[in-house]
């Protein structure tokens, strides 16, 4: 399936875009996915955290995501 | 009437924020407001640059509001956030709460901005004469 992600703050500096394409497995896992990026994007993985929501909640690691969803990469927060 | 929870590129105004909260029945107003500050370890910051995923944002800042309410019996919250570039001394973020008693506000009113700094995806850069860094980003 493909997925697509979005991303906000310094991720989408590190992408270099707001939003990528990825293909991968039915099901696939945000551990998983978090892996494909730090492998294809090193500066991930120097960055304190980075969480993932979908379809506006933050999700855990062990979420499996599906076609439709509504990626969004979270690098830390900073507002206030 | 003012918007509980609020996400703009507009000015704050943090004494509107304190009038949407005052009611009769109040005997504490505590409001945080968060502004730019001038200079980070030594450096000094030209402006503030704010960014948001809104829908997400405005999701999580309204479970802070509920939980502030029903935590420490809040008769009435306000958070309001600004996004796009701050300039120095503006107003980043406005939390007004009123209770009954000050000390129900104050826990509040602290228990919020903390939050919010943890949960809310709000992104803050700074801009320096020389460069830009996206705050808290590494450890």
């Amino acid at each position: 399936m493909k997925i697509a992600i979005t991303a906000f703050g310094i991720a989408k500096d590190i992408l270099q875009q707001k939003q990528i394409e990825l293909n991968c497995d039915d099901g696939a896992s945000v551990s998983e996915i978090r892996s494909r990026l730090i492998q294809d994007f090193p500066d991930f993985d120097k960055l304190a955290s980075l969480r993932f929501a979908v379809n506006t909640e933050y999700v855990g690691d062990d979420y499996q995501l599906n076609a439709n969803d509504e990626v969004v990469l979270i690098p830390p927060v900073s507002g206030g | 009437m003012m918007q509980e929870i609020y996400i703009t590129s507009d000015k704050l105004d943090s004494k509107a924020c304190t009038d949407e909260v005052t009611y009769p029945g109040a005997g504490g107003i505590v409001v945080f407001v968060g502004t730019v500050r001038n200079q980070t370890n030594g450096k000094t910051v030209k402006h503030l640059e704010f960014e948001s995923y809104e829908p997400m944002a405005i999701k999580e800042m309204q479970k802070i509001a509920y939980h502030a309410k029903e935590r420490w019996g809040l008769h009435k919250i306000v958070i309001h956030h600004r996004v796009g570039l701050v300039p120095i001394t503006e107003e980043a973020v406005v939390i007004a709460c009123s209770s009954a008693h000050r000390k129900e506000a104050f826990a509040a009113c602290e228990y919020a901005i903390d939050t919010l700094k943890e949960s809310v995806p709000i992104w803050k850069k700074e801009i320096f004469e020389d460069g830009e860094v996206w705050v808290s980003a590494h450890p």
